[in-house]
């Protein structure tokens, strides 16, 4: 999450105060992303030497300076907002590791780890709805975070239910010859460390 | 409190020639007045056959069923027939609507067929309607709705009545998230009002409406999940990450 990018979106809507920036950010995150008001000024400080935003220059440092953004933070504000994150490599997913470790190591049930983490993922998906079940009129930005989370849990629990039924099906058919795919992986995708 | 629906020991076997299969293994389930139960599991890990053996469609091969504390074995076909249209209500993928009804007589023809006046019937499925905000669709027939409103009308049939256990197969299969959520949050009013569900389901989505989840596999209930924490526990979690 970029701290000086929301603080950027929230300076194009006018002036602001520190600590008003960060209780709008709070509050626009559906209060899931807590921030320190030493985050917040850390921020604007780089911010302003980057001239990026602008302060009150008689005002004292503290809650009643006020910051703005310049004609290059708007600018930097639209560039950030169209440019995707980093989803081409692969990161490392502790789950698939533990996973693949599963699969080769001897007296583990693969199926049995894979339903731990299924179970878990449930059980959390249950707290996020229940969350949206039990606020009928959801913040608008909570709605969306909420979402968020539920969609990214679904997609892993549904990873784990392809790899139970792929495990299921490799363990029915014979062995084929081993082969390394994962240097040829690493090569295309460049795998982060 | 006692439950709705009870299922102990029950056990499904099908002879396919000389083979067996068995798509139930021991199950034991217990769904109190109010609930919703999700059970989760694959194409072929017998959540459809639990289904039907929890709602009366075909017996167990071993162990009892229990509808409102009353075994299933014990009572005659006709007992049996009876406690499916006043008790329990069924809500599938594909909606199952009668094509040439309008919603509202969809909605009543339980109720109609169970012995109540044309009348009456319309009334209790009109009030059905109204209680999820289908009162002006009452006179459309199924292909003149959406597929959402479609799913919808058939959770009013599925709740119309007196009935204290509904019972849904993927029943947001076919929808949009927008629309699944909506008829999630139907079957959730209707636990509210104290009717019973037991929802069958491979998504993960649709099984976190539950208050508790049950995966099967191989036709054996083979975990759940603990009793759900409230979304306070979620947020002071994330808060001191």
């Amino acid at each position: 999450m970029s701290i000086r990018h929301a603080l950027l979106a929230l300076l194009s809507e006018g002036p602001k105060y520190g600590l008003q920036l960060r209780e709008e950010f709070e509050a626009r995150t559906g209060e899931v992303w807590p921030l320190n008001v030493g985050q917040v000024y850390t921020t604007l400080q780089r911010l302003e030497r980057d001239g990026l935003v602008e302060s009150d220059d008689d005002a004292d440092p503290g809650p009643q300076k006020g910051f703005r953004i310049t004609a290059d933070g708007a600018e930097e504000l639209a560039g950030w907002l169209r440019t995707p994150p980093d989803l081409a490599s692969p990161p490392r997913d502790e789950l698939v590791i533990k996973i693949l470790v599963a699969v080769r190591l001897p007296g583990v049930d693969v199926h049995e780890v894979i339903q731990s983490h299924r179970r878990y993922l449930v059980e959390l998906m249950q707290q996020w709805t229940r969350l949206k079940e039990e606020e009928a009129d959801l913040d608008i930005g909570l709605a969306l975070v909420v979402d968020a989370e539920l969609f990214r849990l679904d997609s892993v629990v549904r990873w784990l239910d392809t790899a139970d039924g792929r495990l299921k099906r490799a363990a029915l058919e014979p062995p084929a010859p081993a082969r390394t795919a994962t240097p040829l992986i690493r090569r295309r995708a460049g795998v982060r460390r | 409190m006692s439950g709705v629906l009870e299922l102990r020991g029950v056990s499904k076997t099908y002879h396919d020639g000389a083979d067996e299969v068995h798509a139930l293994r021991e199950v034991d389930l217990a769904v109190e007045p109010g609930r919703m139960v999700a059970v989760m599991g694959p194409s072929g890990s017998g959540k459809s056959t639990l289904l039907t053996i929890a709602g009366a469609l075909e017996t167990p091969t071993d162990g009892e069923v229990l509808v409102a504390g009353q075994p299933l074995s014990a009572m005659s076909r006709d007992d049996r027939a009876r406690l499916r249209r006043r008790a329990i209500g069924y809500v599938f993928q594909d909606f199952n609507l009668l094509p040439g009804l309008t919603a509202a007589e969809n909605v009543a023809l339980p109720l109609e067929l169970d012995g109540m006046t044309a009348g009456k019937a319309r009334a209790a499925g009109m009030r059905a309607l109204e209680d999820l905000g289908l009162a002006d669709r009452a006179g459309r027939f199924p292909d003149q709705l959406s597929g959402g409103e479609r799913q919808r009308v058939a959770i009013a049939r599925a709740v119309v009545g007196d009935r204290r256990l509904v019972l849904a197969d993927e029943p947001t299969g076919a929808l949009d998230s927008a629309n699944g959520e909506a008829v999630m949050r139907m079957i959730l009013a209707a636990c509210k009002r104290g009717v019973a569900a037991v929802i069958v389901t491979h998504d993960a989505q649709l099984a976190s409406w539950a208050d508790r989840v049950l995966f099967i596999r191989d036709g054996r209930v083979v975990d759940r999940t603990a009793p759900r924490p409230g979304p306070d526990s979620l947020l002071s979690e994330e808060a001191a990450r």
